[in-house]
Formats: C-alpha cells, structure tokens, sequence
C-alpha cells in the first residue's frame, strides 16, 4: 500500500483533505457559530459618491432585538484600514474607514452596523437605518483628467515608475514603432463561500478571536493587533474550510473589524456573513487596467523598446495591498522576451467603484494581455507570424539567471531558470500548429470565423522571505506539520504531506497537516503569491529532515547500528539493504524520546524539529498557451474549440493537482475573457450585483483543456527545485483568448478590450461585411 | 438575503386558494408555487409580500390533462415534467420536450412552474412563447369566478399581464397541433440557461410541398412573447427552402421591435431574432 520512500514527491496522490468535503462536513465560516452570538449587518451608501449629511439610527435602535447601531461616531477612534506591508505616508490619506464618514465613496461603502439578536432583525433594522446623502458628481473613469479626491489631493493617488534603459533614444532612431490601446474589463474573484467573520472575546482568557480568516491570518492578526492596540499575544485568527480564496477572500475589510470590536465592546460574540449582493458591491475587484503601450522595434522583429501608461481604476480606496497590482504590473510586464530598453507609469487612479485589490494573477492577467496584444500587432505590422516574432526576443537559457532592474512584489526581478523556446516548440508541436493552421485556411474559405492565439508568458510564484513549519512525531506514528501556511482550497495538505512523507519515509497518508492558525505556531505568510507549496513545503523539508535525523539517531542506539546505515521505510527504520531484520516504528522512537524515557539519554525530548526555508528572489515558471477559437457569425458567440496549456513547473510534486490549478485557474480567466465584468453606470451604480448580470463561466462554457507539463527548469532558488502552479491557468487566458479571436475575425488589431461580447463581435463581423459590400 | 417577515398559507383546495387570495391580494398577498422567481426577489427585498399563499399543497392542480385537442396543464406541474416522453401526446409533446431544456437547469426545472413562468410572463420565458405560439388560453379562477384569456389578451408588458391580482392561475390550456406539424425551436443566451436575448418558435405543415398553417413566435426581444403575422404570411404557401426560410427570418427581424438595456442593443436583438427564426425553421425542416 506505501509506496517507496522516494515516490512521494511527483505523484499524483488524492487529495487529503477531500473527505470532509464531499461528505458535507466541512466547517466554513457560515458553520461557525457561539452561545449568545450577536448578528451583524452592515448599511451600504446607495450613491457612489456624495457628502454624508446624516445617518438616523433612533428607529433601528428600537427595535425589539436590536443590541447596537454603530455609525463613524461610534467607532471614532479606530484608525482606517492599514496596509499590510507597513505604513506608506504618501498613500495613507486614501485609506477606508471602518465606517465611512463625511464623504461616501462607493456604492456599498459601510456606513452603519446593525447587531441583533437574528440576522433577520439585522437586515429588518438596517432598512430602517435612515442615510443622508448629498450627492456629488462621482469620478467613473481612471483615464480622465484627475480630480480632487480630499482637500489638497487629487484622484491620482500615484505613479509607479519603473523602467531601465534608454526609452526615448531608442523610440527616436526606431525602424518600426507599434502602438496599441488595450483595457481590461473590471472583475474580480466571486468565490462560492462568500466572506464571513465571527469575532469573539474571551474574557477568561484575554483572547480576542477571529474566525473566518483566510489566506494570511499571521499578517492580519498583526494589523488587527496593530488596528485595536491590543498586543498580538491576545489576537489569534482561525481559518476553517474557505470556499474559494482567488486574493480577495482573507484580506482585512471593514467587517472584520466591526466583528471584533463588536465582540469586546458588546461582550457577545458577533457573526457576519456577506449575501452575494454585498459580495458584488463590498469584496475586492480587480483588473481593470487600460494600457497605452508602444514598442519600438528593429528590422529584424526585434522588439528593442517597450514605453507604457497605464490607468489602473483603483476604485474608492487603497485597500491592504496599497499599490501593489500597479507595482507587480510594472515589474513583470516584459515577461519572457529580452527587452533591452522599458519605461512604465503606472497611474493608480481612485474612482467611484468598489475598491481593487488583488485577484488570481494580480497584475499578470493585465499584462500579458497588453504585452502579447502588442507582440501580435508588431507581427501583424512586419509581416512575421506571431510565433517567430515571439521566438526572436526569447530570453535564452544561457542568459539565465536573468535579471532586470525591476521590482514586483517588493522583490527585485531575476528569473531563476527557464527554457522559453523549447516549451513554445513542445506546444507548437504538441497542439500541430502548423496543421491549425492549414485548418484555418480552409475554414476560412468555407466562410466561417475561425482562428489561433499564442501567448508566452512568465509567472512568479514563492514569494519570500521566509517560511517555518513544525514536524512532530505522536507516538501513534503519526506526523503532525503545523505550518503558517494557509489553505484556500488548492491541496496544501496533501502537497506538504507528501514532502513531509518523502523526507521521512512515511505515508502521507499518516501526515496530518496544520494551518491558518495563529495559536500553534508564531510566524506566517500564508496562502497568496503562489507562495505556499513553494515556500512551506520547502520549510516543511527542512524541519523534516532535522526530524528524520534525530530519529535515526535515536533508532542507531537501540538498534546499535550506526545512523549512517540505516534509512526510513513505510514508517520504519531499517538497516539500508536488508528487507528483513531487526527495525523500529517512527512512534516508537517517539516514545523513547519522550521527556521520561530512560533510552532518550540527553537528547531533547519529542521526535520534534522546526524547520526555516529562507529566500531572496521569488521563483519564475513559465507557460506557453495555444487557443482555437470559432465565432458563430450571426450571434458572435465564441466557441473555443482547443485550448492548451504548456507550464514547465520546475518540479511537480502533485502533477494532478497542478493540472487541476492549471485548469481551473484557466476556467476563471475565461470568464474575465468573455463573461464577467463589474459594470457601472454613468451615476457610478453597479449592473453586476447578481448571477444574472455578472457571467461567471459554467461547465458549458469552458473548454476541455489539454495540460503539457514540463520538468525542464527546476528552481535554482529551492532546494526542491519547484515553482507555483496557482496562477499559471489565468495569468494569459485573456491574452491567448484575444489572440485567437482577433485571429478568428482575420483583421489583426480588433480586439483591444476584455471582455470580449458577442454583440461586439456580432457588430464588428456586420461591420466589416458592409465595408466589403460597400 | 433574509427575507422580509411574512405570513405563509398553505390552502388544500382551489376554492380556499381563492377565497384567501381575494382577501389577500389587496394587501400584496402572492401566490407562491415553484418560487424560482419570486424568492430570490423576496431574498432582494425588492419583494415584500406580507403573505404568501402556497398552492404547493393542492393536489388537483398537480396534473397534466387532454381532452381532445386541448392539453390542459395544472398549475402545479413543474417544468421537468416536460422532459418525460409522452407527458404531452404527439408533435406538440416532442416540441415541449426540446423546449423544455433551454429553461434554466434542471435543479431549478425540477421545482419551476409551467403556470408561474406563464403568470410571471418574463419576456424571455419560453413557456410564455410556447402559450404565444400555439395560441393557448390561461385559465384564471378568482372568487368571483373562471376567465379563459386568449394569449393576445394576455400578455401586456415586461412582466404584466391581464390578470387581477385576485385570480390565480389555474392552468394554461394549449392546443395539441395536428400530426405531420414540423417544430422548430432555438435560442440565444449568454450562456446556457440564462435568460434568452432572443428566441423564436416556428411551426408548420406542408401540404403539397408547400406550407400552411405556419406560426412563428418570437420571444425575448419584445415585452412580450407574440406571434409575427408577416413572417407567417410569407412563409404560409411557400416550399421549405433556404431561400425562404432567410427570407421570412428577415421579415421577422424588421417586424419586431426589440428591447433595449444595459447589456444588449436593439440592433443586435433583431439581429438575434433573425439568427434564431432562421435557425428554428431549419431545425423544423
């Protein structure tokens, strides 16, 4: 049933964590409740944009059931909402309150809480909560002309420049210079489990309790320490089963404050959970981006110069990320090609919508999409196909580790490894491009509306600095990992269960992983970044070895052999080359190293090690996708007929769940290609407050996806030599997708928006017909 | 999402029905059957209906009846009971059958109604432009007694009908079209069981080679779902070619005069209607 000690790393195991899961027991925040707990719910500005007169609790307040109606006035001296890197004095006017006051700046933005004794009562109570509201002009588009945003600052909250080279010299003296106008529609991660908090005071302990964290619960419970002015040693954050995570699920927003300064100041636990309308109008979007960006490009289809202005539609406020997606956008955008010169701005620009932060390829999606828009039209403008236009500005892999003066994520850009032209070559052989494209031709010529996209991109994945992780042997045998790792349902457990299984010759099966919780272990970055299998399993690794030693050890005294013979099997330690003769369980050796075993000598009690991975640089993957797209010509419907993903992940330890992270990454950024998007309208009113207005793709709408994972590049910046495969799926969806269907229309440069309609694609082809007629 | 407080009736009998909804109606009391509409309005807040009058509990309205060549459907029927073969008799079963599966998905098919779709009479409810085309009769019973309304006297707007608050609706009575009846259906939606953009319902018998009695009924992109007498009149008398088909598809584009909102043009919604009267005729060929 084991399976030999090296084999767990690259197997695709099931998952562990599934049986609770598929059997409905897990425990989500909606599952978590206390004796006595309060319900809260929150009153939303109706306008987007407008001067708070008044907000009249007094009706609310009498209500039967009703405990409290806080407003701003209440909760005055809570700070607003800081970010998690640490202050940024230049930023921190254009933070949100907990509750707004004097100006409201989104539709949706909080402005009273409720607390009742059933969330019935809370939302009866709320609609009697009585705003005032004198409506100002709202701010709608980020590529305007900037207006104040508060006395003395204006709606550009900031630049982030990045670049290196000489830009203007080489636009000046360049054979070719192409430019395009690109934007990325506004949407976002819409998990299935929407958010919820459920704060609670523990008077007989001192503890204050957040459940219903996600994604970073280490980080939040030190802003919130921070927020509250209570020390971290009172705060401690519990996550539970998340239905989806995608960036936005885990972040601190208003309502997590609220639960918690509820929960002491009310002196009963406090539970909020989001409807889906307040998802669509409350939690993080994203994305929306409009690129002017020019290359400058030599005879030879070598693209010498990229120089770009971007508008990023911030919305109403900084939230916990600041600036980060402008950031990371500037810093990745030149992806795999050469690009000897680059200059980026990047404008944050604060508007009247829901706030944006960071969603499933935070600043990659926007990116690629610009860059490999641009790569098509600089092949449509030498007369090149788009592969070789691509192929001739690949980093090569002599030129590795490559480095670029560029930041993302705070952390100076160097791709660690990488083999771009032979995994562009394994997918064009492996999809036959080169009889797509014959198809193509002939399809063409029976009329229909048929064609192929590329794009080659660079992730990033494992973001530092550090990560530590806990091994302890029970004298069951069983192994317990307590990381500060978090999961958002992308297979944490069973990935560290197998690193941990390999290193100490176990089953992972007999791995029990712990994360997401404040009160077992100090330190952590969590789930985000595609950091967690990089960076925990990695520590996990280190602290399992240490562990793996000490065992040996301690089984080379009893079996008195020395350690150096001996290796671990199926749980057990034998003498290396000997199917039979004398062994010892791993819980057994936990029992001779208990604090009162004789045997144990002076070693340190407990089968026990942690474990530190340290990292300067993030490690780069890298994928190559391919798309066949056909639109119906009398409705514009887009039917992606083949799609494939080629990602060389360094080392797979789970290549199943990375085919499915691949997939289903690829699933949601189709749906930012062709069906979601957070509209507004010219009053800054969302249209996308339900199922029925924003598109999420369904199993009818996403394509089988053929994955061809890659080995060829190991990390050279872990000792496992892995990448992340979290964002792998999304990060060029809009790209390939838009490269196909421009492709399909057959008249290069059209689509320069996501997402992609049927009726724009309906009017275009109409259009275009006319003009042949004419 | 929590609904507003409300008082829940459950009547066994039409006749309690009726008599509750007489004196209920005036102040908002609704009828809930299938509840796929009105609950996630109510769970808005956009509906606050002080009552509701559960009519899940009256059995004679569970059922599927012919007489002759009328098929009389209670309004108790969930929409997936058109997906069993032979629930409706002949051409006009099969034709309800392939309509049936463009309503939603079928967890929601499976608790819908066919006469709360047709008394909710959304604009891209196809059972609405099932009850258009085949000219069916909505049967209403209040207190005061039983109207049978003709489908033109129906429908009046997006989601207004001419129905008084006080009626409920009983069943809708269709009739069975004869043997040899050529049906066709197809619509257009973002996505598959969303609200069709546009929609058309063709039928017709050749007699000679040559169509008669042919019905088209457009869907989605008007108010309301209606027949398109110009279409018919062009199509009727015609062979069941391509030529005339793209012809009458034509005819029905320029006849309708389509919605506009927030996510599609009127231009493109006649466009969809052209695509889909096309594509319901070839489908009936």
């Amino acid at each position: 049933m084991s399976k030999p000690a090296e084999r767990w790393i690259g197997a695709s195991v099931p998952r562990l964590e599934d049986l609770p899961l598929v059997t409905g027991r897990g425990r989500f925040a909606g599952d978590v409740d206390f004796p006595h707990q309060l319900h809260m719910r929150i009153v939303r500005s109706s306008l987007a944009h407008g001067r708070l007169i008044s907000v009249d609790t007094a009706a609310a307040r009498a209500m039967d059931g009703v405990v409290a109606v806080w407003t701003a006035a209440d909760i005055a001296d809570l700070p607003p909402i800081e970010f998690r890197e640490g202050p940024i004095e230049k930023l921190a006017p254009y933070r949100q309150l907990v509750l707004a006051a004097e100006r409201v700046r989104y539709v949706g933005d909080p402005v009273a809480a409720v607390f009742a004794e059933d969330p019935y009562i809370a939302e009866d109570a709320a609609e009697c909560v009585v705003v005032e509201i004198e409506e100002l002009e709202p701010v709608l588009d980020a590529a305007a002309t900037p207006v104040e945003y508060r006395p003395g600052l204006d709606t550009e909250s900031t630049i982030c420049r990045q670049g290196y080279g000489d830009v203007d010299a080489i636009f000046a003296d360049a054979a070719t210079v192409v430019e395009i106008d690109v934007s990325i529609g506004r949407h976002s991660g819409v998990p299935l489990e929407t958010r919820g908090a459920i704060g609670r005071y523990d008077a007989a302990r001192d503890v204050l309790e957040l459940h219903g964290a996600a994604k970073v619960p280490h980080r939040n419970r030190e802003s919130l320490a921070r927020m509250l002015g209570r020390s971290t040693a009172g705060v401690h954050l519990y996550e539970g089963h998340v239905g989806g995570g995608f960036g936005i699920r885990g972040e601190i927003y208003p309502e997590d404050v609220l639960v918690l300064v509820a929960a002491m100041r009310l002196g009963r636990p406090v539970k909020w959970l989001e409807d889906r309308r307040e998802h669509m109008i409350a939690a993080n979007q994203s994305r929306q981006q409009r690129h002017r960006i020019r290359a400058a490009v030599d005879g030879e289809g070598r693209v010498l110069a990229i120089d770009d202005d971007f508008f990023h539609d911030q919305g109403a406020y900084l939230r916990t990320h600041g600036s980060r997606v402008v950031d990371t956008t500037c810093g990745i955008l030149p992806g795999p090609y050469r690009l000897p010169h680059y200059r980026v701005n990047g404008h944050v620009r604060m508007t009247n919508k829901t706030p944006c932060a960071t969603y499933r390829s935070p600043g990659r999606f926007e990116s690629n999409f610009a860059r490999e828009r641009l790569m098509d039209a600089v092949a449509e403008r030498l007369g090149l196909s788009r592969v070789e236009v691509r192929r001739r500005n690949l980093i090569a892999p002599r030129e590795m580790p490559f480095e670029r003066p560029l930041v993302a994520l705070g952390d100076d850009v160097v791709y660690d490894s990488g083999r771009y032209e032979a995994l562009l070559d394994k997918a064009l052989a492996h999809i036959g491009w080169d009889a797509l494209e014959r198809d193509v031709v002939s399809r063409r010529a029976a009329g229909e509306y048929f064609g192929l996209g590329l794009a080659i991109y660079v992730e990033k994945s494992g973001l530092g600095p550090t990560d530590g992780a806990r091994v302890n042997i029970h004298t069951s045998g069983e192994i317990e990992v307590i990381t500060g790792g978090a999961s958002v349902g992308q297979g944490f457990e069973t990935v560290i269960a197998q690193v941990c299984a390999e290193v100490l010759g176990s089953d992972y099966r007999q791995v029990r992983v712990i994360h997401g919780r404040t009160d077992r272990i100090e330190y952590g970055i969590g789930a985000h970044a595609t950091r967690a299998t990089v960076m925990t399993a990695n520590a996990a690794a280190v602290a399992a070895n240490k562990v793996r030693a000490k065992a040996l050890d301690m089984a080379a005294q009893l079996l008195q052999a020395d350690a150096a013979d001996l290796d671990i099997a199926d749980g057990r330690v034998v003498r290396k080359g000997e199917g039979e003769g004398a062994s010892i369980g791993l819980g057994e050796l936990a029992h001779h190293l208990r604090p009162t075993s004789p045997t144990r000598g002076d070693r340190d009690p407990g089968l026990t090690a942690e474990g530190w991975f340290n990292t300067s640089h993030m490690t780069y993957p890298y994928g190559v996708q391919i798309a066949v797209a056909a639109i119906d010509k009398d409705t514009g419907a887009v039917r992606i007929e083949k799609l494939l993903i080629a990602y060389d992940i360094g080392r797979a330890i789970n290549p199943m769940l990375v085919e499915g992270q691949l997939v289903g990454g690829f699933a949601q950024g189709l749906g930012g290609s062709l069906l979601e998007e957070f509209r507004y309208d010219e009053r800054g009113q969302p249209l996308s407050v339900t199922f029925a207005d924003y598109l999420l793709p369904t199993a009818h709408d996403v394509p089988n996806v053929d994955v061809m994972l890659t080995e060829d590049a190991p990390s050279g910046v872990n000792p496992l030599g892995i990448k992340g495969a979290g964002e792998g799926g999304i990060a060029a969806a809009g790209a390939v997708i838009a490269s196909a269907i421009d492709d399909a229309l057959g008249s290069a440069g059209t689509i320069t928006r996501l997402p992609i309609t049927p009726q724009y694609l309906k009017a275009t082809i109409d259009a275009a017909r006319a003009a042949v007629r004419v | 999402m929590k609904p507003a407080r409300f008082s829940y009736h459950l009547p066994a009998t039409v006749d309690e029905a009726v008599a509750l909804l007489a004196k209920l109606a005036p102040d908002d009391g609704r009828i809930i059957a299938g509840g796929q509409s009105l609950v996630p309005t109510m769970a808005f807040r956009m509906a606050q209906p002080p009552h509701l009058i559960d009519i899940n509990g009256i059995a004679e309205l569970n059922r599927i009846d012919v007489e002759g060549d009328i098929v009389r459907i209670g309004a108790g029927v969930r929409h997936a009971a058109f997906e069993a073969a032979g629930a409706v008799p002949g051409v006009t079963g099969v034709w309800l059958g392939q309509v049936v599966r463009h309503i939603a998905h079928y967890p929601i098919r499976t608790r819908g109604t066919f006469c709360g779709s047709v008394a909710n009479a959304d604009p891209a409810s196809e059972w609405c432009c099932v009850v258009a085309a085949l000219d069916g009769r909505v049967v209403a019973e209040s207190a005061s007694g039983t109207r049978r309304i003709a489908a033109a006297d129906y429908f009046e707007g997006v989601m207004a009908t001419s129905r008084r608050d006080d009626e409920l609706v009983t069943a809708v009575e269709l009739p069975l079209l004869p043997d040899g009846t050529r049906c066709g259906f197809a619509e257009f939606s973002r996505r598959p069981g969303d609200f069709a953009i546009a929609m058309a319902m063709t039928a017709y018998r050749l007699v000679d080679d040559l169509i008669v009695e042919a019905r088209i009924a457009i869907g989605g992109a008007e108010p309301f779902p209606r027949r398109i007498a110009e279409a018919e009149a062009a199509l009727n008398g015609q062979p069941p070619t391509a030529a005339v088909f793209a012809e009458v598809a034509a005819i029905a584009a320029a006849a309708v005069d389509p919605m506009e909102d927030s996510n599609n043009t009127a231009d493109y919604r006649r466009s969809l209607v052209r695509a889909m009267t096309l594509r319901a005729l070839e489908a009936a060929a």
